[in-house]
């Protein structure tokens, strides 16, 4: 939901909850995803096309937002691993879920990213937004200056702060907590995963013995070799059916559930990162109390600069990430809420359409003579 | 028409068998305990008897399992208890293929089976069980295939016949294979689903929203309950149609066997003939050489083939027939045989779906209940 700006802030001009990914083209070696939102004033549309570059580009602006206070507290949406036509089977492997039926499930992934930026109170503000959505030139494919977010640049000594112990309870509650969620639901989305690969298997298997079947019929006007042929055709229908059953099965887990547990995955990592960097600023923050304490005369007034700077970002940083943190646990759950209550009205819609077809498929066994 | 039912149950192949209308039995029911070496000493028994030359003998189960299924876990381990099923199950039908064919059932030897309380313990069967039926099947065909004399057949039903049990072997083994390997992957979803299950209650476990937290246990259990639908739908899938599949394919081995005693049955006729006309031709010799002694048995010689010359052609006649009976039996059987297995199959799925439509009806108020 976009809020009333009263200062003289860039503004979003579309409405916040309709922007779509509609399309996905293969252009040679490139995807390209067609981006259709909807102006607020007014009715008319804006139609962009862009590229995985374009988004990371997107990314990067939002995350160098240097001037604005606290931003390193901000749980930032996750934007999907890179998409690729013939992707290798470990590039397929890290999309899960995503690199499914046709690249709809990725489509949506990057729906839901614009969309949670576009209702996010202080990263629906940045320009780059705006630009991305609506500008009809490409933003821009060259690489924004490195910020400071690249956790690749992060040394293997920086990880052990991860378990710095935390100064505020609520904190450190949360921090535990999202360790074991983070953990539990990467687990439960790669079970998962194998379970909709093996459907898919099992759809392939019930095609091949229902072609199969098709073969076994016999010439001939004897009634019993007719009878059985008959009931090789019947059982190749039968078995058709449960290839398509099995089918639709695999695709209501990866678009309801599937996506539901990868994007929950994505965001407990998004939120591990945001609560990391906080951690870290602590780690500084301390750091700077110590050395202005310990600083001779002559530096001290300068130590102190530090350690006042140093304690007012760590302060911004909080009060975002307490706000952030209350909104993620609000949000996740409707999340979760959502994809659970999908996957079983498909999953029970598809059911019931499969008793029905068997219903009948019994019902023509028992009448033939 | 009569109503034979046998049943075979667990443990130690305890064989129930129930008449409701033969006279030639003792009783209207007997229970039996037989070992496994004792089915297979039935078979042997019945196949060797010249009076059922040309009838289709049902194959019994083979030891081993290995040789058309990919081992699988469970399947092939003696102690397992699908192992156990596995064999029981093809025990039983083994029998119900014996008792519903009209000359077998008339067989003493498959009456001693059924009737008598102790039979002595059989002993060749190693070759049956070690070897295979098909085995021994492919041996003998090859031996008829290598015969010099070539059969000039004036009909052509036989060899258009045994040109369909051969074409329809090829089918039902690849039928059997795609099965197979249909059975393996839902072998694996149960595996994958119990394993998402876990997961999915740990998830539970750690969540804080109440609400949230139950769902996903129930979800868990749904999951849990899935598991075992497959369980059910692999165990369908394998015994309803994987060991069909075996069993016919085994049955038109065993009806190859039949062409190939016809075979063998003109072969002993025509070399009878050949021998009858040597006979003649040393009769002949003899009277030019003027030997009466030796003529006398010369003529009886001749009186003898002659014998077994008509013997031998009344013989081929009667395998040619039987073979015929048999094989219009055999696919009068086959479809009645496989409707029934596939209505069986479909009504296993129904309840399945039912079931499954029940768990998610549950699960639904769950999911709508996180606030």
């Amino acid at each position: 939901m976009m809020e009333e700006v009263k200062e003289v802030t860039p503004t979003l001009s579309v409405h916040a909850d309709n922007i779509k990914v509609t399309e996905v083209l293969k252009e040679g070696d490139t995807l390209t995803f067609i981006i259709v939102s909807q102006k607020l004033s007014g009715t008319g549309e804006y139609h962009v096309d862009r590229t995985y570059d374009d988004f990371e580009w997107l990314q990067q602006h939002l995350f160098s937002q240097e001037d604005v206070p606290g931003i390193q507290g901000v749980i930032f949406p996750p934007l999907p691993a890179k998409a690729q036509v013939n992707a290798s089977a470990k590039v397929m492997k890290q999309l899960g879920f995503l690199g499914l039926e046709e690249w709809q499930p990725y489509c949506k992934a990057l729906e839901n990213f614009l969309q949670q930026i576009a209702a996010h109170s202080i990263l629906c503000k940045n320009k780059a937004l705006e630009i991305f959505l609506t500008s009809s030139d490409p933003p821009g494919r060259q690489r924004v200056r490195k910020n400071i977010f690249n956790r690749l640049s992060q040394a293997v000594v920086e990880m052990r702060k991860e378990s710095h112990k935390d100064v505020d309870e609520f904190f450190q509650t949360e921090r535990d907590h999202n360790l074991v969620l983070t953990g539990c639901t990467k687990t439960a989305t790669e079970r998962f995963l194998d379970v909709v690969l093996t459907e898919q298997k099992i759809a392939v298997a019930c095609g091949h013995f229902s072609a199969a079947l098709q073969l076994c019929v016999e010439q001939g006007e004897d009634p019993d070799k007719q009878a059985f042929s008959k009931a090789c055709v019947k059982l190749s229908e039968v078995f058709n059916s449960m290839m398509k059953n099995m089918t639709s099965v695999a695709e209501n887990n990866v678009n309801t559930l599937g996506v539901g547990l990868d994007l929950e995955s994505r965001y407990q990592e998004a939120e591990k990162e945001m609560l990391f960097r906080r951690t870290c600023k602590l780690v500084e923050l301390e750091t700077a109390r110590r050395n202005a304490e310990k600083a001779k005369p002559v530096k001290k007034a300068a130590m102190e600069e530090v350690k006042k700077a140093a304690e007012t970002e760590f302060d911004h940083i909080c009060g975002v990430a307490k706000q952030e943190i209350a909104q993620f646990h609000g949000l996740r759950v409707k999340m979760l809420q959502q994809a659970l209550v999908q996957w079983c009205e498909k999953q029970l819609l598809t059911a019931k359409e499969k008793a029905d077809q068997f219903d009948q498929h019994l019902q023509a066994f028992r009448g033939m003579a | 028409v009569f109503d034979v039912d046998v049943a075979v149950t667990n443990p130690e192949k305890v064989v129930q068998f129930k008449d409701t209308s033969l006279p030639m039995f003792r009783s209207k029911a007997f229970t039996v305990r037989r070992r496994y070496s004792d089915f297979l000493g039935l078979y042997e028994k019945l196949s060797v008897k010249q009076s059922l030359l040309g009838c289709i003998i049902p194959p019994p189960p083979e030891k081993s399992v290995v040789g058309m299924t990919k081992v699988k876990v469970g399947m092939d381990d003696p102690s397992s208890v699908e192992f156990v099923e596995r064999r029981r199950a093809a025990l039983e039908r083994y029998l119900q293929r014996v008792v519903s064919h009209p000359s077998l059932l008339q067989d003493p030897d498959v009456r001693e089976f059924l009737e008598r309380e102790e039979l002595p313990r059989a002993v060749s069967t190693q070759a049956l069980s070690g070897a295979g039926f098909l085995k021994m099947i492919n041996k003998a065909s090859d031996a008829v295939n290598k015969m010099t004399i070539k059969m000039n057949e004036s009909d052509t039903w036989f060899e258009d016949k045994f040109q369909e049990v051969e074409n329809e072997e090829q089918q039902l083994r690849k039928l059997h294979a795609l099965v197979d390997s249909l059975v393996n992957h839902r072998k694996e979803l149960c595996g994958n689903t119990a394993v998402f299950a876990k997961s999915m209650a740990m998830l539970g476990n750690s969540e804080d929203n109440t609400a949230l937290s139950r769902a996903l246990s129930q979800l868990a259990e749904v999951e849990d309950k899935m598991e075992q639908l497959h369980q059910e739908q692999a165990a369908s899938d394998f015994f309803i149609f994987e060991e069909l599949l075996a069993d016919y394919i085994r049955l038109l081995g065993a009806m190859r066997g039949c062409f190939d005693q016809r075979m063998r049955a003109w072969q002993r006729w025509q070399e009878a003939q050949s021998t009858l006309q040597k006979k003649r031709e040393a009769e002949a010799k003899l009277l030019w050489a003027n030997k009466p002694d030796k003529l006398q048995q010369a003529k009886d010689e001749i009186t003898e083939w002659e014998a077994r010359v008509t013997q031998y052609e009344r013989d081929f006649d009667r395998v040619g027939m039987t073979v015929r009976k048999e094989v219009l039996r055999f696919e009068k059987e086959k479809a009645k045989d496989f409707k029934s297995q596939i209505i069986k199959y479909l009504e296993a799925m129904l309840q399945s779906q039912q079931r499954l439509i029940k768990f998610w009806e549950a699960f639904l108020p769950e999911a709508k209940a996180i606030a």
